[in-house]
């Protein structure tokens, strides 16, 4: 293992969150993925370890110790290793609490991100139909009505939907000012006139319920909107630089998993009276996966560290941490199944699974292309930014 | 309600293999754990003080130094202290001089309360936990399934037999060992994990349980293991292969009786 220099807690961290990925979540995973089923038994197994806690401030009921992304990021990748679905509970709810955490008032984080804290689920609702990689298209609207907004729309694809008590949905506020005009709100499970919509079937992350959410003249109090009117395209770009490097480390731990298994099964595999893994063609397959792994765990830890620090906007290495990782996860579980040959293609062994959920790490929280959008930007605005 | 929580450091496996020149344990590469059943005793003890709501729970090993690792493991799931019995003059015991060294050490602490797993997975007696009873003239149960109530002066608990359950009334203080039913041990927390690592684990040694150094240790062990071996596996054997089963087994029992077995 290369030594990455964590912290005492840190090791801690990884150390507790891959004992729950080893004795709670991997007996469990394939049964949730078959059956598309929610942890439920889980979330308790994660509000006892204190987990959810990792990247909110001691004051607030966490122990993110002044390093909360790095510290999402170690405990994001420990349990994707056990399973990617399960593990949106957790990572679904640090982007659920996000925009909290970046726009909230004193008393909003502490009235919200201590019940994060405790292990209550948390989601984000930015996508609708007609509004992905283009938020400026959100057609929900909040309308101010004496000391509350009401809201009315649909969103589409939320991750913990249906399933989180504590929502931070946007909705626009301003419809002529296009992106500008859209803020954010947190609202509460039961709040009246929101409920969660379908279930979708997907291909990966199974055991991971994405729904919609309906809102139907949703009375949300006044005092719920994060920030200001019309700040809410700001709250989620932000939100977006913070939880890139955690869907980086979501991507990682299924690469590491199906890089572990490959070697396992490589060894034990025998062909032509030989262990497979005694072919150099092989072994050089198995050599490429661990470069590209190492490769996107050192810049997801580099880039978390650098949110961490404070040090300037990361918007451009937070995207290179999502993409570069989510693409090696993709390359890297395809390999993993060329390896189990046509074991590797059933669903009685565990690579298939992971190919599955690799995929939408290329997809979420902004597709790898939009974030080579933002990478290229930040490199034109660099460029330009020296000619005088 | 005061519990103590006696555990063993044991090597982590089930198939302990033997070095069958010196007929000692192959201990490299196999990492230490906590005893599996003395995890239950300790969940158990957590579990008891967070009922009655008030009281601590203190686990007490003897062994070696390195057993510090085992007594942090066991403050992390919420055990509150640990004490570790480590001296070279303990070192050699059998069953009855390490029964007798923790009675000694138990003589010192206020308990109400004394838990034991029901073996350790490397020596399988069982007669730790009883032998505690007996050098502290204490009321003992074993191979404990359910505690259904507790208090200090008496407790009602269920016993696992192989024919059955047995109800247990049961004066206080006692010593009670489990078996893996009583309970699914927890797992530690960030926040238990973080106090484990600073927490002082307080040791004591032979002069200061004052023990008598004559009667614990190699010296005060009336066994001794004088041979471990690996029994060898078992050959031969023979297949009766016919068409039908009554075929088999008018040869079966032909062969039985040739062999004047039957």
């Amino acid at each position: 293992m290369l030594d990455y220099i964590l912290t005492e807690e840190q090791k801690m961290m990884v150390d507790l969150a891959a004992q729950i990925a080893e004795e709670k979540i991997r007996p469990v995973r394939a049964e949730l993925d078959e059956k598309q089923e929610f942890p439920h038994d889980l979330l308790a197994v994660f509000a006892e370890s204190g987990l959810c806690g990792v990247y909110i401030d001691d004051a607030y009921g966490g122990m993110a110790g002044g390093t909360p992304i790095m510290n999402m990021v170690l405990v994001a990748e420990q349990i994707s290793k056990g399973c990617a679905g399960i593990a949106l509970a957790f990572a679904g709810s640090a982007l659920g609490a996000l925009p909290i955490i970046i726009s909230g008032t004193e008393e909003q984080k502490k009235k919200y991100l201590s019940r994060v804290a405790e292990g209550e689920i948390a989601a984000f609702a930015i996508t609708e139909p007609n509004a992905g990689s283009d938020a400026g298209g959100i057609q929900t609207t909040a309308v101010l009505d004496g000391d509350s907004y009401i809201l009315n729309g649909t969103k589409q694809w939320i991750t913990n939907g249906g399933e989180a008590g504590i929502y931070t949905v946007f909705a626009m506020t301003d419809r002529s000012k296009g992106a500008r005009g859209a803020s954010c709100f947190i609202v509460e499970k039961d709040t009246p006139g929101f409920s969660a919509g379908k279930k979708e079937d997907k291909l990966g992350i199974r055991a991971s319920a994405t729904r919609e959410l309906i809102f139907q003249d949703c009375r949300v109090p006044a005092e719920n909107l994060l920030g200001k009117p019309g700040s809410g395209f700001m709250t989620a770009m932000k939100t977006f630089d913070a939880s890139r490097p955690g869907i980086g480390a979501q991507a990682l731990g299924i690469a590491t998993e199906a890089l572990e298994l490959s070697v396992q099964y490589a060894r034990e595999r025998k062909q032509f009276g030989k262990p497979i893994i005694a072919n150099q063609g092989l072994q050089w397959m198995l050599a490429d996966m661990a470069m590209q792994i190492e490769a996107s765990r050192a810049l997801i830890y580099a880039v978390a560290r650098h949110i961490d620090s404070g040090a300037g906007r990361p918007t451009a290495y937070s995207a290179m941490s999502k993409t570069f990782a989510s693409d090696v996860a993709m390359k890297v579980t395809v390999d993993a199944v060329q390896v189990f040959g046509g074991y590797g293609y059933m669903k009685e062994y565990p690579v298939e699974k992971l190919m599955r959920d690799a995929k939408i790490t290329q997809i979420y929280e902004g597709t790898n292309q939009i974030q080579r959008d933002e990478i290229a930007r930040a490199l034109i605005k660099e460029a330009a930014s020296k000619k005088k | 309600m005061n519990i103590l929580v006696c555990i063993k450091q044991v090597p982590d496996t089930t198939e302990v293999r033997i070095n069958p020149e010196t007929n000692t344990l192959i201990r490299d590469g196999v990492d230490s754990i906590i005893n599996p059943f003395d995890t239950y005793a300790i969940e158990e003890a957590v579990r008891i003080r967070e009922r009655v709501g008030a009281g601590k729970v203190t686990v007490i090993s003897m062994g070696p130094p390195q057993v510090e690792s085992a007594l942090r493991e066991a403050l992390s799931v919420g055990v509150d202290e640990a004490i570790l019995l480590s001296d070279r003059a303990f070192a050699g015991a059998d069953t009855w001089a390490t029964s007798l060294t923790l009675a000694t050490a138990l003589k010192t602490l206020e308990f109400d309360l004394v838990l034991c797993g029901k073996q350790a997975i490397d020596g399988d007696t069982a007669q730790v936990g009883p032998g505690i009873a007996c050098h502290l003239d204490l009321p003992q149960v074993c191979y404990v399934s359910k505690v259904r109530e507790i208090s200090k002066e008496k407790a009602v608990v269920e016993r696992m037999m192989e024919d059955g359950t047995e109800v247990v009334e049961v004066q206080m203080p006692a010593v009670f060992t489990v078996v893996k039913d009583i309970n699914e041990p927890r797992l530690p927390s960030l926040k238990g994990k973080m106090k484990a690592k600073k927490a002082e684990i307080k040791t004591l040694s032979a002069a200061d349980i004052k023990a008598n150094v004559e009667e614990i240790g190699l010296k005060g062990s009336p066994t001794s293991v004088n041979k471990i071996f690996s029994p060898p596996r078992r050959s031969g054997g023979e297949m009766l292969e016919y068409e039908t089963a009554p075929e088999v087994a008018k040869n079966l029992v032909g062969k039985l009786k040739e062999m004047q077995l039957f």
